[in-house]
């Protein structure tokens, strides 16, 4: 057996390897450094973040290299995505830091676990093969439910954590069995295997769609989208915000790209089965979740509906790809860069939305209600503006991104002739619209209610402010952004 | 040949609101003088596109294009007509008028307010100026946000609900637009270009859904007959600078957009839901006029006034001969310096009084003499006097009614009767008779600032009526290309 070995080739998992080194490092170091010197965990942990990027970007390539008996994949939209991540958990680190120090949260855990999740995140995103895709969901699982439940003492964050980890265990069942149904019929993990025999037709397509049914189940549920929506809003009520504005953002990236190849990569054939049901779960979440948020007076559950509103616009674009019978390539690109694109201005949006919350909360105080936005105005000018920018590019106002994305994913809807389904979709969007602009008459229209001054580190500070300029910026020139995701889904499909 | 007056004209209020931002409020005096400059400088470069416009050339003038989302093939398409040159210069001069009028009313956040209206006006630019259809719908979307926080901040005491009343129903006229927008950029093989879609042939049905789309799009900003219900609503509530732009400019967005989109895209549709659009327009003529007979709240009286004569404009649109599309535009400049200047007196007796309410005046013009004057003048011009601008604008529609149709043109032409009523038996009741009580009897008269901007107003208002040539000639090309472009079906 040993003499059969041949060690893979490393490269392409470069940035997973050094991550992987790198968290069991820190774990030793944290342990010798102890809290007094935690500040070496952080910065290690951000510089880990930053060697990943550096590794990732050596490794851009214009081609996919497969490695470790094509269980892993390593091509340019892996690491485009990849690289958007270590952003978003360095930009979560950053915010997150001192609301986790103000409550003695930010224990050596939470930094490993950080890590790890951002490795299940890499795995999802560079997998080939059905068992690694659920190798890495599960590690970033495991590690989410963990820091939902860092908090120890508190009842509601330790209830959102058994919520999330019964509902999650419950997904990962789903779609483990949909899994398994799919190598029963096709004979194979490979995804570009499963993709040869489906399109060959030599698959049973009976239990092929039997098993896309729990394929699509497990997706929708690590989405967030309408049926399988019921945690996001406890957990992110329940979670600290500082664990809520990491859930929010990052992994929906990597889900992004477990739909793209689970669906796209592998079950292409049966673009029609699941389209039908990416549609009723658009319209669904984009309906509830935006009536919901109406309702809520806590702005991380009002979040958490629009988050659910967000994705189910994400899955539109994905459901566009294929008009009727005939596949048009260039439809195909349009719609899944449309639905990456909007991913990604959602994870920025949802940055910075999260991070307006954790910069209004201090020791012992949790702004997490809508009323502590109140008079925001008043009392910083500059972080209203911030805010109002947030709120009007997750609304789809022009000039900010949000707007764009929902633009072109509107486009890819129309030109897929769901013109009746964009109608919809823009008359919910409208509902929407409500609970934002509600957010922006808090701060500009009322007095404010608490008139403590904003205490912020000043990275913390630039940070947010470049978060709320690059919303803007983004908007008044969209195209690289775009160019971007397209350039990359054209060289991985 | 790209000239860069166009974008002067957007880009110079926006990028000049900036400092007055960054100053802040405390500096009150240096804001108010620097938004004023800014103002004056946004005014100043569109001059040039009216010294500079070529009368006889058929066409887009001043044109500038670059790409802006290749992905998309979207331009920044910019370029004006004789249709459109006028609501540029005219929206650059009220932006001075109302920069002018909010000088010491406005004492709360005084910098934020200053810069609100100053974007504001090179958004409103923007949208009479752009030829890219992604262009058009970002300025018009994006000239919501600061109305909305003019008429929610600086509004009166049920302002939120005013200002979320404003938004949502623009915005769902806008977000149905947007996938008529999407339908046509694919109809048209991947293009916004709003002139190459002059040219798209596109069958009924198809024509008849866009129309409808951007029919409650244009319908809600204009406002017609029955989406108007938010207009009064937000002229009472918001501050008078607010009142002041959203019936000069705003409203003239929705029916430009009637010319500018609607008419030669559609334009098959257009000439076959004519008969639906005369019949809106003249319920908004007459049963608003009525409805404005009665009110007791001067701003709300003049908001329906607006929706009355707002509906002259649409009709002469939808009339399709040349009297009524040039009456309908000069009505629409007309209107935008009528119910600027009658906004703006109501203004200045709030500003002393506090009281919107007919029924606390009665003998102002005991009191405040020189006030009465400038009322009466633009008084009369809201009930159509010969010699005003209101004048002008509605005879030539009324001419065009009765070419077209008898009767229509007997329906429009009650507004005479109507507006006068209205108008002068507000003015009677607020302005003569005995000194109603002591609050009337302690007015003070209008200052130099005030008599400033009703001069300024005034001006305008005469020489429109004296002499409205060179306001008809600068748009007579435009009119006539686009009444022959309409005659042609894109069956």
């Amino acid at each position: 057996m040993l003499t059969n070995f041949v060690v893979p080739d490393l490269y392409p998992a470069a940035a997973e390897l050094f991550l992987l080194t790198m968290a069991c490092v820190i774990l030793v170091v944290d342990l010798f450094a102890g809290s007094a010197r935690r500040w070496l965990t952080g910065s290690l942990t951000l510089l880990t973040l930053v060697g990943c990027a550096v590794l990732t970007y050596w490794n851009f390539g214009d081609n996919a290299s497969l490695t470790f008996a094509n269980m892993f994949v390593d091509d340019p939209l892996a690491d485009f995505l990849k690289l958007l991540v270590y952003a978003s958990v360095i930009v979560v680190l950053i915010y997150g830091r001192d609301y986790m120090a103000e409550r003695d949260l930010d224990k050596g855990e939470y930094y490993l676990l950080v890590l790890f999740a951002t490795l299940g995140m890499m795995v999802m995103i560079s997998a080939y093969n059905l068992l690694a895709i659920y190798l890495g969901l599960e590690l970033l699982s495991l590690s989410l439910y963990a820091m939902v439940a860092i908090d120890r003492d508190s009842p509601r964050a330790t209830e959102a954590a058994m919520k999330y980890f019964v509902l999650g265990a419950l997904a990962s069942g789903l779609l483990l069995y949909g899994m398994s149904m799919i190598y029963g019929a096709t004979g194979t993990l490979e995804l570009g295997l499963v993709a040869q025999s489906v399109q060959e037709g030599v698959a049973n397509r009976t239990i092929l769609t039997f098993g896309l049914v729990f394929l699509v189940a497990g997706i929708a549920f690590k989405l967030g989208v309408v049926p399988f929506h019921l945690w996001i809003p406890d957990v992110y009520h329940g979670a600290p915000t500082a664990v809520t504005l990491f859930i929010s953002s990052a992994p929906k990236l990597a889900a992004f790209a477990m739909a793209l190849r689970l669906l796209v990569s592998s079950l292409f054939g049966l673009a029609e089965q699941w389209q039908t049901m990416l549609m009723l779960m658009a319209v669904l979440s984009i309906g509830i979740g935006n009536l919901a948020a109406i309702a809520q007076t806590n702005i991380k559950r009002m979040l958490a509906y629009s988050a659910i509103s967000h994705m189910g616009f994400m899955l539109l674009a994905l459901m566009s790809g294929v008009a009727g019978s005939e596949v048009d390539p260039m439809a195909l690109i349009n719609a899944y860069s449309s639905a990456m694109y909007y991913s990604v201005a959602y994870v920025i949006m949802s940055l910075g939305a999260f991070g307006m919350v954790l910069l209004l909360s201090r020791a012992g105080y949790e702004a997490e209600n809508l009323e502590d936005f109140k008079g925001l105005n008043k009392r910083s000018p500059w972080f209203a503006a911030v805010m109002m920018v947030l709120m009007l590019s997750m609304a789809g106002i022009p000039f900010f991104v949000g707007f764009f994305a929902k633009f072109a994913v509107l486009l890819a809807a129309v030109a897929a002739k769901h013109v009746v389904v964009a109608v919809v979709a823009v008359m919910f969007s409208l509902v929407g619209a409500y609970y934002y602009l509600r957010v922006i008459k808090l701060m500009y229209f009322d007095p404010p209610a608490d008139s403590a001054p904003i205490r912020a580190g000043f990275d913390v500070r630039i940070l947010l402010s470049a978060n709320g300029i690059a919303v803007a910026l983004l908007g008044l020139f969209p195209d690289t952004l775009m160019m971007l995701c397209t350039a990359t889904l054209v060289r991985s499909l | 040949m790209n000239s860069y007056l166009l974008s002067l004209a957007i880009w110079v209020p926006i990028i000049g609101a900036v400092p007055v931002l960054v100053l802040g409020s405390e500096r009150r005096e240096l804001v108010r003088w620097l938004a004023l400059g800014v103002a004056i400088a946004g005014f100043v470069v569109t001059l040039p596109l009216y010294t500079g416009f070529d009368r006889q050339f058929v066409g887009m003038q001043f044109v500038e294009i670059a790409p802006w989302i290749p992905r998309f093939n979207v331009q920044y398409f910019l370029g004006v007509d004789g249709i459109s040159v006028l609501f540029i210069l005219l929206n650059a001069f009220v932006t001075i008028l109302v920069i002018m009028a909010g000088w010491d009313v406005i004492e709360q956040k005084v910098a934020q307010y200053m810069a609100a209206f100053l974007i504001m006006s090179g958004l409103m630019n923007g949208i009479f100026a752009s030829l890219d259809a992604v262009l058009f719908y970002v300025f018009f979307e994006a000239s919501l946000i600061p109305m909305y926080i003019i008429i929610g901040v600086w509004g009166g005491p049920n302002r939120v609900y005013a200002a979320f009343k404003f938004f949502l129903y623009t915005l769902l006229g806008s977000l149905l637009m947007l996938v008529a927008l999407l339908y046509l950029f694919l109809q048209a093989g991947g293009s916004f270009n709003l002139l190459e879609w002059h040219q798209l042939r596109l069958t009924m049905a198809p024509q008849i859904l866009i129309f409808i789309a951007f029919l409650v799009a244009f319908a809600v900003k204009v406002p017609m007959w029955p989406v108007h219900t938010w207009l009064p609503d937000a002229h009472v509530e918001a501050p008078t600078g607010g009142s002041v732009v959203l019936a000069a400019i705003m409203l003239k967005l929705g029916a430009y957009g009637f010319v500018r989109i609607s008419l030669p895209i559609l334009p098959d549709a257009s000439h076959y839901l004519a008969p639906m659009m005369i019949g809106l327009s003249l319920i908004a003529v007459v049963y608003i006029g009525f409805v404005a007979l009665v009110q007791a709240d001067m701003k709300k009286l003049i908001a329906y006034s607006s929706i009355s004569h707002m509906g002259f404009v649409t009709l002469g649109f939808f009339i399709f001969n040349q009297l009524g599309i040039e009456g309908a535009l000069v009505q629409m400049i007309s209107h935008g310096f009528v119910s600027a200047a009658m906004f703006l007196c109501v203004g200045v007796m709030y500003d002393r009084m506090h009281s919107r309410q007919i029924a606390d005046y009665g003998g102002v013009v005991n009191t405040m003499p020189k006030f009465a004057a400038f009322f009466m003048l633009f008084a009369m011009a809201n009930s159509g006097l010969p010699a005003t601008s209101g004048f002008v604008g509605e005879f030539m529609v009324i001419l065009g009614a009765v070419k077209h149709n008898f009767w229509v043109g007997f329906a429009a032409a009650t507004t005479l009767i109507l507006g006068a009523a209205y108008t002068l038996w507000m003015y009677k009741r607020v302005v003569f008779g005995a000194v109603a009580n002591d609050h009337v009897a302690g007015l003070t008269d209008i200052g130099w600032r005030e008599t400033l901007i009703l001069t300024l107003l005034a001006a305008a208002v005469l020489a429109m009526g004296i002499y409205p040539f060179p306001f008809t000639d600068i748009m007579h090309a435009s009119v006539d290309n686009l009444l022959k472009h309409v005659a042609v079906s894109k069956l």
